[in-house]
């Protein structure tokens, strides 16, 4: 059987991974009211929360970062000095499609999940834990497997701010 | 201002089968670009169109998954005011949103419900389409003041079940 055909290659030590946690990665800057601004800039969007600071104090304690700008706070700069490569967010995904020898891969579903507020200064840490690894399947786009991997995120005090959960297909294309 | 000068929807303002109030947007360069980079998503698909056309097979750049969520977000509080507290979305993306398309984004509340710490939730469906081709489907979980004197925000630990 070739390579091409063997859907077992690798198997076992990606099945080893499976609720261990891995490529832990910690924010290389603190949370800051300058990418919240950016940000909110970006999409126009006025929730006073993050313009007010009276408002944001009153509900949340203080001012907060939009809820939905959780991964921004782990992606590593675009470059900096002495680094040779830059780490991928979803390493896990990526670790899999090679070591499954799938070259193909998509992410098909993503769920996010909130916890505490995330806040200026903040600095927010990672990890990264594949749950489940399907049986071959195919679809139209070819035949490979299914993997849901967590992306938890903490802050400095060991306080969960959320859990990202994408779901990936790594596949082989289907001929013809 | 303080949290009176600003309008927040409560639960009991909210039936099932209620209608957000659509969003619509002109996508262009910019609005890919601003967003992708807002993100901190430096991926050339997102700003290089030559890129994007020969090895993404994409009609341009395209609109980048956290910054679809930043739309969504602010979708979903343009509706409810401050006081809402987003606690989990889900979304499945299909084809690609590119600069010239006018992105519209509608919902409809599928549920409400009350947790057992007594915080209010609503259930989304939210659809985000382009010539009235849906591109993305979402979910989300939103927590509402249960009255004028509810803080969702002020729930922690236990009592914040998203």
């Amino acid at each position: 059987m070739s390579v091409e055909q063997d859907f077992t290659v690798g198997l076992q030590e990606a099945r080893s991974w499976l609720d261990l946690e891995r490529h832990k990665v910690v924010s290389e800057f603190d949370v800051e009211q300058g990418y919240i601004w950016t940000a909110c800039a970006a999409v126009q969007n006025g929730n006073p929360i993050y313009w007010d600071d009276q408002l944001a104090q009153e509900l949340t304690g203080g001012p907060t970062a939009p809820l939905t700008l959780l991964s921004a706070w782990f992606r590593p700069h675009y470059w900096m000095p002495g680094r040779d490569t830059i780490p991928l967010p979803w390493q896990t995904h990526f670790d899999l499609k090679e070591v499954l020898a799938l070259p193909e891969a998509v992410a098909t579903d993503s769920e996010v999940v909130f916890g505490e507020p995330i806040r200026p200064g903040d600095r927010i840490r990672c990890s990264e834990t594949l749950r489940s690894l399907s049986e071959v399947k195919t679809t139209k786009l070819g035949k490979g497997r299914f993997w849901v991997i967590d992306a938890v995120c903490r802050n400095q005090d060991d306080t969960w701010v959320g859990t990202e959960t994408m779901t990936g297909f790594g596949y082989r294309k289907a001929q013809g | 201002m303080s949290t009176a000068a600003y309008k927040s929807l409560t639960i009991d303002q909210v039936l099932v089968g209620d209608q957000l109030p659509p969003l619509t947007h002109e996508v262009t360069a910019t609005s890919v670009i601003l967003g992708a980079l807002a993100s901190r998503d430096w991926r050339p698909m997102h700003h290089d169109r030559d890129f994007a056309q020969q090895r993404n097979g994409t009609r341009d750049i395209f609109m980048n998954t956290p910054n679809q969520a930043a739309w969504l977000e602010r979708f979903i509080t343009d509706w409810t005011g401050p006081r809402a507290r987003i606690g989990r979305y889900k979304f499945r993306m299909g084809d690609a949103i590119c600069p010239g398309d006018t992105m519209v984004f509608s919902g409809t509340v599928e549920g409400v419900e009350t947790d057992e710490h007594a915080c209010s939730w609503v259930n989304l469906s939210i659809q985000l389409a382009v010539d009235g081709q849906v591109k993305t489907r979402f979910t989300a979980r939103v927590a509402l003041p249960t009255d004028a004197d509810d803080n969702p925000w002020a729930r922690t630990g236990s009592r914040w079940q998203p």
